[in-house]
């Protein structure tokens, strides 16, 4: 016999508290409990997409109240798909998105893996190591437009210095081939920590006792990499990958900040694009099924990417 | 200035003994942006608050987040703002929307007349639709374009005799585009006093309006038109004609040649900060920042010179800046929020205004006889705003603001396509919201 949770939580509910309440049921109870958490989802998370579902199907303009809102059908949806600019952003999105992952990734699995090991100080680097994420990504992007500073900025110096270049002569933000690179590595700084942290709780949770194993049957310590420590913390670095990925997904502030764009819409990313088209031209409806594209495609891609998390968990 | 305090003191007086009886003591909020006028703003306003009784708050915001905050409050009907000193470009939106309180009624019944403000700034930040007499602001704060240069620097006998073999003319206020852009190149990467100087600042900022509000200035006076004079929205053949195409060409030409390195994404701030610094000879600029200028340690005291957009081949223009204020339609203290007005539009306040380093809109304040040489840049600003040109001030101005700066940024900054097809691609952008808008 199967039950519904509001009958599972009424099982739960201890026999002496229904006695108390008079005239109510267990499962009343229950639904009492239960009801001002659904009726918050239902207020702050779908009544909102129902809402903006059906906004995406008109012109409706939030600034224009006084217009007649008409219904358009599928318009909204086949402009932004046949929009070169939206497919530019799309892109731009894309390679800030692979990029960040897989630096991340790497840098990150590196650091875990050294920081894992036993030796004096590790505690004080890992805390130095953290400190970026712990920076609200405004400041962070302000800082880097001072560390990208032609003149001024340490990160042209030290190019400088090991390539013998003269810092004045590239703008890292200001170049149309190293913009898209500059929110790349300004983003693996900040969050490389995060992936970081996830890593180190994935090879803390690989019992010595497997490496002890593999020391018996002199395995080498490359083979204990490929065969044990990888498989066991991949689950942990995928679940990295999915966070970085749909928070990289939404990126805002950092590069609003460090470039505001540009040169040109370089690197105008899909939420940055999402966030002009609603709140500074105003196209509520246009921008509500840019919304519901972005929607379903994260919410596709992170749906397969669980599926396949899950089936690495089982193995 | 005994007989400006004294004028101050009695329309003070006078004005307190009406105000203070007028409505009960309220609480008001003023919204602009966050920058040196509105320090001043807050000063002036104490004269406000202690003949009226009533209280003054402000709500600043920084320039490059101030229209998506306001104008967030204005469209979501919000109740913050009892006043608001909206950008110039809002006021179509504005009165089309229902945000502002039309003020005819309350200029007739007070005797306050919009022949007493500068033309240009009536019609650039209280008209709607433009010359027409519905007024939904009471000009405010005038401010245009204009450009700072290092007089000292200037004046160095080594610099003039070089730029003199150079370019066979004396090292001086530029009387054109082509000859700032020499005067640009001829500083571009310079040693002096042992440091690398750059030639001008000019805007270049993307993700607001920088650079839009920086190219303009050499658009308008290569031929750039918003649209055709005879047929309103016709744009094809204005906004992209060949003077337009070479304008922005110009533009180009003086970002690639003569501008700090790494200067992409620079607006207001970053130039006062480059000047200041001493990084660059001149700046393109607001004139509001004239005041810092000249009261700075290191450029002011005489350091500075000040100088209107120069002509190019199509004539002289320069971008207008400034704001009006106007009463927020969703406020409860309108009342006492029109007695600002009325407050603020007095001739004494005016003044008072001015001096303290607000740029008042008041003919009678810049049209009297000390006023250009009451300051060193007085003169250039009267000067600069006989020459104005403004954006579109249209309900859809941030529809139509957009694709300009993505248009140009994509052309003078990432160095994409052509200056011809960025204004024709500006030209499909523009002529697709008006006909959204139901214009064309």
């Amino acid at each position: 016999m199967t039950h519904s949770p509001i009958d599972r939580a009424a099982l739960r509910t201890p026999p002496g508290m229904a006695r108390r309440i008079r005239g109510l049921s267990d499962r009343t109870i229950a639904w009492i409990f239960v009801a001002p958490t659904i009726f918050l989802l239902l207020a702050v998370n779908i009544f909102p997409l129902i809402w903006t579902i059906r906004l995406s199907f008109t012109n409706f303009r939030v600034n224009r109240p006084n217009n007649a809102v008409e219904w358009v059908g599928l318009e909204n949806y086949r402009r932004i798909l046949s929009d070169p600019d939206v497919w530019n952003t799309m892109q731009a999105t894309a390679h800030f998105l692979i990029w960040t992952i897989v630096l991340q990734v790497l840098i990150g699995f590196t650091l875990a893996y050294l920081i894992n090991k036993k030796f004096r100080g590790n505690d004080l680097w890992t805390t130095i190591i953290v400190f970026p994420m712990m920076l609200s990504p405004a400041v962070v992007g302000n800082f880097w437009t001072f560390l990208y500073q032609p003149q001024i900025g340490l990160f042209n110096y030290v190019v400088s210095f090991f390539t013998g270049i003269d810092p004045a002569s590239f703008s890292m933000i200001g170049d149309v081939h190293l913009a898209p690179w500059a929110i790349v590595i300004a983003d693996t700084w900040m969050w490389t920590p995060f992936v970081m942290l996830i890593c180190l709780a994935g090879l803390r949770s690989i019992p010595d006792s497997i490496y002890e194993a593999a020391e018996c049957d002199r395995a080498s310590k490359w083979r204990q990499f490929w065969t044990i420590t990888l498989p066991m913390a991949l689950p942990f670095l995928m679940l990295a990958v999915l966070f970085r990925g749909i928070e990289n997904f939404k990126m805002f502030d950092l590069v609003v900040q460090l470039t505001g764009g540009g040169p040109g819409n370089l690197t105008t990313l899909t939420s940055i694009d999402l966030k002009r088209e609603a709140f500074e031209k105003w196209r509520t409806g246009y921008s509500s099924a840019y919304a519901v594209i972005l929607f379903v495609s994260v919410f596709g891609l992170a749906s397969i990417y669980v599926k396949a998390l899950n089936k690495v968990k089982e193995r | 200035m005994n007989s400006n305090m004294m004028m101050t003191a009695a329309a003070g007086a006078l004005l307190a003994s009406g105000l203070s009886t007028a409505a009960a003591a309220e609480d008001l909020t003023l919204c602009w942006a966050a920058w040196d006028p509105a320090n001043a703003l807050i000063e002036l306003s104490r004269d406000f608050e202690a003949q009226s009784g009533h209280t003054m708050s402000f709500e600043f915001v920084p320039w490059t987040s101030f229209a998506d905050r306001m104008l967030n409050e204005l469209n979501s009907g919000g109740q913050l703002c009892d006043l608001m000193i909206g950008d110039s470009q809002w006021i179509g939106g504005g009165a089309e929307n229902g945000h502002y309180v039309k003020l005819n009624d309350f200029f007739d019944a007070n005797g306050i007349s919009m022949d007493d403000f500068i033309p240009a700034t009536v019609t650039g930040y209280a008209e709607w639709p433009k010359n027409t007499p519905n007024y939904y602001a009471l000009p405010a704060f005038g401010d245009v374009v204009g450009w700072t240069y290092r007089k000292d620097w200037f004046e160095r006998p080594e610099l003039q005799a070089e730029f003199m073999e150079t370019y066979g003319r004396d090292l001086d206020v530029p009387a054109s585009l082509a000859e700032l852009k020499d005067i640009a190149e001829f500083f571009q990467g310079r040693d002096i006093d042992g440091t690398t100087v750059y030639g001008a600042a000019i805007y270049t900022e993307r993700g607001s309006e920088g650079i839009t509000m920086g190219v303009t200035n050499a658009l308008y006076n290569y031929g750039f038109l918003y649209e055709n004079p005879d047929q309103p929205y016709d744009l094809d053949g204005f906004v992209n004609s060949a003077g337009a195409v070479e304008g922005l060409e110009f533009y180009k030409a003086l970002y690639d040649a003569a501008t700090p390195p790494g200067s992409s994404n620079w607006y207001m701030g970053e130039n006062i900060d480059a000047y200041r610094s001493g990084q660059v000879a001149m700046q393109m600029n607001f004139a509001f920042i004239w005041p810092g200028v000249e009261a700075d340690p290191n450029v002011g005291g005489g350091n500075s010179g000040y100088f209107a957009n120069p002509p190019g081949p199509a004539g002289q223009f320069a971008q207008l800046g400034g704001q009006g204020i106007s009463v927020v339609a969703y406020s409860e203290k309108q009342d006492a929020a029109l007695e600002y007005i009325q407050w603020f539009a007095q001739p004494a306040v005016q003044a008072k205004w001015w001096e303290l380093g607000g740029y008042s809109a008041l003919s009678a304040v810049v049209e009297d006889p000390g006023f250009a040489t009451s300051q060193p840049y007085a003169q250039t600003f009267l000067d600069s705003m006989a020459i104005v040109k403004d954006f579109w001030a249209e309900p859809a101005y941030a529809d139509l603001l957009l694709p300009m700066q993505e248009r140009v940024h994509n052309y003078v900054v990432a160095g994409t396509g052509t200056a011809q097809e960025a204004l024709d691609g500006l030209v499909r952008d523009w002529t697709e919201v008006f006909e959204d808008e139901g214009k064309i």
